[in-house]
């Protein structure tokens, strides 16, 4: 029998018994959608990290104080390690000759304050670098001094929404807005960006790093950011810092490096870990459509015995008895693992619709896994069934008894 | 042809055993016309199931042709039956969801026939037996007679070059029957053997050669 007399033989079966094609396709199709769609959330995920990171600037490199391994953890959040990073430590770095720009960052929450309104924000004290290293765009206004490194000026850039919070419909530029316990005068705004990994830009102030350091009365760096000239040179370049930071900390090697790349691959084999973790759950549905698929086919052979005995007194073998509730199973699950693709392409084509800034995907892996397992998953629970009707005896099976 | 040698079959009913077959020997030549009669139970059935293929005997040997076909393999015994051997049966069996055409394609399907050949092939042969105009109809539609002869034009499609027919006449009405006997008469006088089991003594008589079978065994044989 070739696929056209098994679609001969099979179609009329299925239109004979509508209710119960319609929930098998359905079953194999809310399995391969479920794969589909869960899979898209995870890519979409790592996609979105993806341009999180891109949006960060590429070729970053950041210094943390504290070392991974003496702290058998993540490097401390703030300065708590033995010996702190420096403003000074930062500077000293400016002559190796593959970092184009330093943005040394102190940070820590303060009270903003103008006229009677006040607003406790993070604020973070760099140089005028940190807008380059951090793709920071200013709406207004200009950027903190060249020298923020060596004089403690009193300017600030503040955030698009610390801004309205503030002043309302007021210029900001040229006011005194008070932080902490002094004075800044408002030199820029920030443009509208959201949020970047977890921080509000729009909800925050920007001031020189050696104002921080008076605002916040320690000498601590939160970080050093470095924005490097070659994406290669990292290696070098961790290797050349560790050597000068060493030396000014009395030959300990106490900093820790993260790199977007490492970061990066980092989230993408977590979110990958878990896009096949997810995809893996949503398969079962994928074996709960086999295992109906297993019973549908088991009371097919029943209701047809009859038909079983007169195609083995007509010559059939056992294969091609076999072979005939196979490729009803096999038809069944195409015309699931189709509607589920239609139901996964439109879900994810909704989902597009109603949060356009989740780049929400399908990855091509999980699409074939999701139609594969589909096939593997009928034909392995249609075989018993199948197994079954090619044993029946013909001279019982003609007469309806097992 | 055919050819019985101390054929012995036996079904276990629970706790008793019924001899369907005992010791039948028997030899059946190519185109023969042979009736088998006798009361229920007698082992007419299982006498036709056995030279069908569709059974195996506990004892003795079955040949077809040159071929002993007691030990043979399952996929070989099928083999042997779609190429040589056709069936009637008295609930015609027809599958339900097929058209008339459809039903008489099957076995040319099983035996991987290009799709033309074997359309030509079925067109001709119920054009033959008067089902052209039928052809497209499912089963539903059709009469007792003209279900019958559907069912022999699928034991007659591959060319056998034997026909087992059981009670072919059982479910029809006289008209229908006397049809259908014709037909089946009509395709002995060209040549193929004829087996029919039957409790109609009429039909019976119209064989060449009459079997009559009592508690397994063949009683009478009148040529």
């Amino acid at each position: 029998m070739n696929i056209a007399d098994h679609w001969r033989f099979s179609v009329p079966v299925f239109s004979r018994h509508r209710a119960r094609t319609l929930l098998l396709v359905f079953a194999v199709a809310i399995g391969v959608a479920a794969v589909i769609l869960l899979t898209s959330l995870g890519e979409g995920a790592r996609r979105f990290i993806d341009r999180e990171f891109a949006s960060l600037g590429s070729q970053m490199l950041v210094i943390l104080p504290g070392k991974k391994e003496t702290s058998g953890g993540a490097p401390p959040m703030y300065g708590t390690t033995p010996r702190d990073l420096t403003i000074e430590d930062a500077q000293a770095l400016a002559h190796i000759n593959s970092i184009d720009k330093i943005a040394p960052i102190i940070a820590g929450t303060a009270l903003v304050s103008f006229d009677s309104v006040s607003r406790e924000v993070i604020t973070i004290g760099s140089n005028q670098h940190l807008f380059d290293v951090r793709k920071l765009t200013l709406s207004r206004g200009q950027l903190l001094p060249n020298d923020s490194a060596e004089h403690a000026a009193p300017v600030a850039v503040l955030g698009a929404k610390l801004v309205k919070e503030l002043f309302g419909n007021k210029d900001p530029l040229g006011q005194w807005v008070a932080i902490g316990d002094y004075k800044f005068r408002v030199i820029g705004t920030l443009s509208e960006r959201g949020e970047s990994m977890g921080l509000d830009l729009r909800d925050m102030a920007i001031i020189g790093v050696r104002s921080a350091e008076m605002l916040f009365d320690s000498p601590a760096l939160f970080r050093i950011l470095l924005q490097l000239k070659h994406p290669n040179s990292e290696a070098y370049t961790e290797q050349r810092v560790r050597k000068i930071i060493a030396a000014r900390h009395e030959g300990e090697d106490d900093i820790s490096f993260v790199s977007q790349d490492s970061v990066m691959q980092s989230f993408n084999s977590i979110i990958t870990i878990v896009t096949a973790a997810v995809g893996a759950i949503a398969g079962i549905s994928l074996i709960v459509a086999g295992v109906l698929i297993m019973n549908v086919t088991f009371i097919s052979v029943a209701q047809r015995r009859s038909e079983i005995g007169l195609l083995k007194a007509v010559g059939a073998s056992s294969a091609q008895v076999k072979s005939i509730f196979i490729w009803e199973a096999a038809l069944l699950v195409s015309g699931g693992a189709i509607l589920g693709l239609v139901l996964s392409g439109l879900g994810v084509y909704i989902a597009q619709l109603l949060f356009p800034q989740f780049p929400l995907a399908p990855p091509w892996w999980a699409v074939l896994a999701a139609v594969a397992t589909a096939f593997v998953v009928g034909l392995l629970f249609s075989w018993l069934p199948a197994k079954r009707a090619a044993a029946l005896d013909p001279i019982l099976a003609l007469q309806g008894r097992h | 042809m055919i050819k019985l040698e101390k054929v012995c079959k036996t079904y276990q009913l629970g706790d008793s055993s019924l001899k369907a077959l005992d010791q039948v020997s028997l030899s059946i030549n190519a185109g023969e016309y042979i009736s088998v009669m006798g009361p229920s139970g007698s082992g007419k059935s299982t006498l036709l199931n056995m030279i069908g293929l569709l059974d195996r005997p506990d004892s003795g040997e079955l040949t077809i042709g040159t071929q002993a076909t007691s030990q043979l393999p399952e996929e070989q015994r099928a083999q042997l039956r779609r190429d040589q051997i056709g069936f009637i049966f008295q609930s015609f069996h027809l599958i339900p969801r097929l058209t008339a055409f459809e039903n008489v394609e099957v076995p040319l399907m099983l035996s991987g026939m290009a799709v033309k050949p074997r359309r030509e092939k079925v067109a001709t042969l119920l054009e033959e037996l008067g089902l052209g105009e039928r052809a497209n109809h499912l089963p539903k539609q059709l009469s007792g007679g003209q279900l019958q002869r559907v069912a022999i034009a699928r034991a007659v499609i591959m060319e056998p070059t034997i026909l087992l027919a059981d009670e072919p006449t059982g479910n029809l009405d006289s008209a229908s029957g006397n049809d259908v006997v014709g037909v089946l008469e009509r395709l002995n006088q060209k040549g193929i053997t004829l087996l029919i089991v039957t409790h109609d003594m009429a039909l019976g008589q119209r064989a060449q050669r009459r079997l009559k079978m009592v508690d397994g065994k063949i009683a009478e044989d009148i040529s």
